[in-house]
């Protein structure tokens, strides 16, 4: 229980239960079920991001590229459903995760084969796949009167109440927590990031564990453009601009390491819950959305904070003094 | 990391100085600049000309102008990604004190300020509570730009003194801008200060063994310090020369700059985990990234292609030799 306690998550949930009170107190209809539904809904595409970014960054890697492939991903099948709008839309569903899965593949083999850090590979892939959406779509943009009613709607249909988003995020979720802690290959994530040197000894290849977390997180991106896409119904090349960020800074509040090898599933979709109830909540406390920006990059920082102060328990640091001094 | 094992290996003997030369990140740099600069004058005939290659040079000196210190603090092991943040937020600060009436001197001043406090900002969360660079400065690039959001909204702040205007578009002879004589000089300032200095000396150190260099009595912590605050102290100034070039502020001012400041540096062949690196390699590959962009522009080439270029010239120009390597270890 103690141990439970200290943990990450429960941490996150005395926080944010501590957020929702606090606004509650003020303005009891946040609260209400329904509108819980609803901010969950709105950050299930950050939070299904989230995920795939956090396998990227349990590897010792990063991929910076996340909102680039969302929005040419996107654009892909935006592009398709207007010119040919007979393809019916699971198959478009479809494609937008194999486009993705290709571009996270392409940024995984120059990681693996290369041996060119993460940081640097994605940083060239994002300007890339930015400037690709221009090629495919000419600088256009796909309005919602170019794209059918049923591509649109498809996630917001309601099942048992909810809708189909929030599904997707909940099955998103469900898989990730058993793949990386039910499966050799989740548990590969944790030891190549927890230390690369030990896991070639007990036979892990480093290379194609980062391939494939970056292909995991590529495909995710995918999905989560068709969802982007559809859920504001526009699609052009500035779509979702630094929102790789936005994913970053869910998986650090959530207590992910950044040096690899620790977090959870359930932290970063706490994570990622915590952003989305701070930019739904700040409209309602009468706060401007231009202070969003400033709050999110307070919590990163205090979260970071936490984050060191846990792990820093866990070695013996030597010449401390000597450190201090310096 | 495999990476760095293979690099510890001792060869049997050293590379002669002439091969070390050929061989060098800088010449491979000079070669593709060299090769850009001619493509660009074929194809287009209003390349070559004094008063358009001069414009070109703003393409690039305010980013440059941050990927000097950059290149320091990532040879030392660090990183700042709230560069571009900082830009925004010194050029608010002195949108503010321009509308409070002060002069041009207290306005540059306010920029420079604003840049080293929040550089200092950064050293502090990084040095003494220890915290990984790039986490804090992703959150600070939040912390900054929100803070200029919060202050100016959607609002613009403009009608800066006419004697302001001097640091972004004066010349300073002929078709040298104060802008372009700026870039020369902290090429120079931070030249001498990593290659020529005991302090660069110590910040290579750091790259390579933080642990040995605190055993050798370098003051890890406090070099680092230094490096942030330079990196703030160098945003301000280009907030100074960007902030007069564009005659506004705007929050969304400088966007997306860190990344293309840090594509500068890397494809100046610093590395990115530290170590390695030269000041000179940075200079040529501002050059690269300039007349790309330049050439480009002169064939109506939008900037978002031209962005697709840059991107792929950076894994390119790294990729190259470590694949040439690949080949002939199969080789044998």
């Amino acid at each position: 229980m103690k141990l439970f306690m200290k943990s990450r998550e429960a941490q996150l949930v005395l926080a944010l239960l501590v957020l929702v009170a606090i606004i509650a107190f003020r303005f009891p209809r946040f609260i209400v079920p329904s509108n819980l539904a609803a901010i969950f809904n709105d950050t299930s595409i950050l939070i299904i991001l989230a995920l795939g970014q956090m396998t990227v960054i349990l590897s010792r890697c990063i991929d910076l590229s996340v909102a680039a492939n969302l929005a040419f991903s996107g654009m892909v099948v935006a592009l398709l459903n207007s010119w040919s709008p007979g393809i019916p839309v699971p198959l478009l569903v479809i494609v937008a995760i194999a486009v993705g899965t290709i571009l996270g593949a392409i940024n995984g083999l120059l990681v693996w084969k290369l041996d060119i850090p993460s940081i640097v590979v994605t940083l060239g892939t994002l300007t890339i796949y930015r400037g690709m959406i221009f090629v495919i779509s000419s600088g256009k943009w796909v309005n919602s009167g170019e794209m059918t009613e049923g591509f649109i709607q498809m996630q917001r249909a309601l099942f048992l109440g909810l809708p189909l988003l929030t599904w997707f995020a909940l099955i998103v979720i469900g898989v990730m927590a058993v793949l990386l802690v039910r499966t050799p290959l989740g548990r590969a994530f944790y030891a190549i990031g927890g230390n690369p040197t030990a896991s070639v000894y007990v036979g892990i290849n480093v290379g194609q564990t980062r391939f494939a977390a970056f292909t995991i997180c590529g495909a995710l991106a995918g999905f989560a453009g068709y969802l982007w896409v559809t859920r504001y119904a526009v699609a052009y090349v500035d779509l979702a601009p630094g929102f790789e960020l936005d994913v970053i800074a869910a998986c650090v509040i959530g207590g992910i390491s950044i040096a690899g090898g620790i977090g959870s599933v359930g932290g970063a979709v706490l994570g990622a819950l915590f952003l989305g109830i701070v930019k739904n909540a700040l409209p309602v406390v009468n706060i401007s959305p231009f202070w969003q920006m400033a709050i999110s990059g307070a919590v990163i920082i205090i979260a970071v904070s936490f984050n060191t102060r846990t792990e820093a328990k866990k070695g013996r640091i030597i010449l401390k003094a000597a450190e201090a001094k310096s | 990391m495999s990476e760095t094992v293979q690099n510890r290996i001792v060869p049997d003997r050293l590379d002669s100085k002439l091969s070390g030369i050929i061989k060098s990140w800088e010449t491979l740099l000079i070669v593709v600049a060299v090769t850009i600069f001619i493509i660009n004058s074929f194809a287009s005939p209003y390349f070559l000309d004094a008063y358009n290659l001069s414009d070109a040079t703003f393409y690039f000196t305010e980013k440059a102008l941050i990927a000097f210190p950059m290149a320091l603090l990532i040879i030392a092991g660090e990183i700042d990604l709230s560069v571009a943040s900082i830009v925004a937020l010194a050029s608010t600060a002195m949108g503010f004190t321009a509308s409070l009436g002060f002069g041009t001197g207290t306005m540059v001043a306010t920029g420079i300020v604003t840049g080293v406090a929040c550089g200092a900002f950064n050293g502090l969360l990084v040095t003494r509570f220890g915290l990984p660079s790039i986490v804090v400065t992703i959150g600070t690039m939040s912390l900054f730009r929100g803070i200029s959001f919060i202050a100016l909204g959607d609002q613009v702040y403009k009608g800066y003194p006419a004697s302001f205007a001097y640091f972004g578009q004066g010349y300073v002879y002929w078709v040298f801008s104060f802008e372009f004589a700026m870039f020369w000089a902290a090429a120079l300032v931070f030249g001498i200060l990593l290659h020529k200095t005991s302090f660069g000396r110590s910040v290579y150190a750091i790259g390579n063994n933080p642990v040995s260099s605190a055993f050798s009595g370098i003051r890890v912590a406090r070099v680092k310090f230094i490096l942030f605050m330079l990196t703030g102290l160098m945003s301000g100034l280009a907030s100074v020369l960007l902030t007069s070039r564009l005659g506004s502020t705007r929050p969304s001012i400088a966007y997306g700059y860190e990344l293309e400041a840090i594509t500068m540096v890397v494809l100046g062949g610093i590395s990115i985990l530290g170590g390695s690196g030269t000041i000179p390699g940075v200079l040529i590959a501002a050059f690269i990234m300039g007349l790309v962009t330049f050439g480009f522009g002169l064939l109506n080439v939008p900037g978002i292609v031209m962005s697709i270029f840059i991107g792929l010239l950076l894994i390119v120009v790294i990729a190259a030799p470590i694949v040439w390597k690949q080949f002939r270890a199969r080789r044998g």
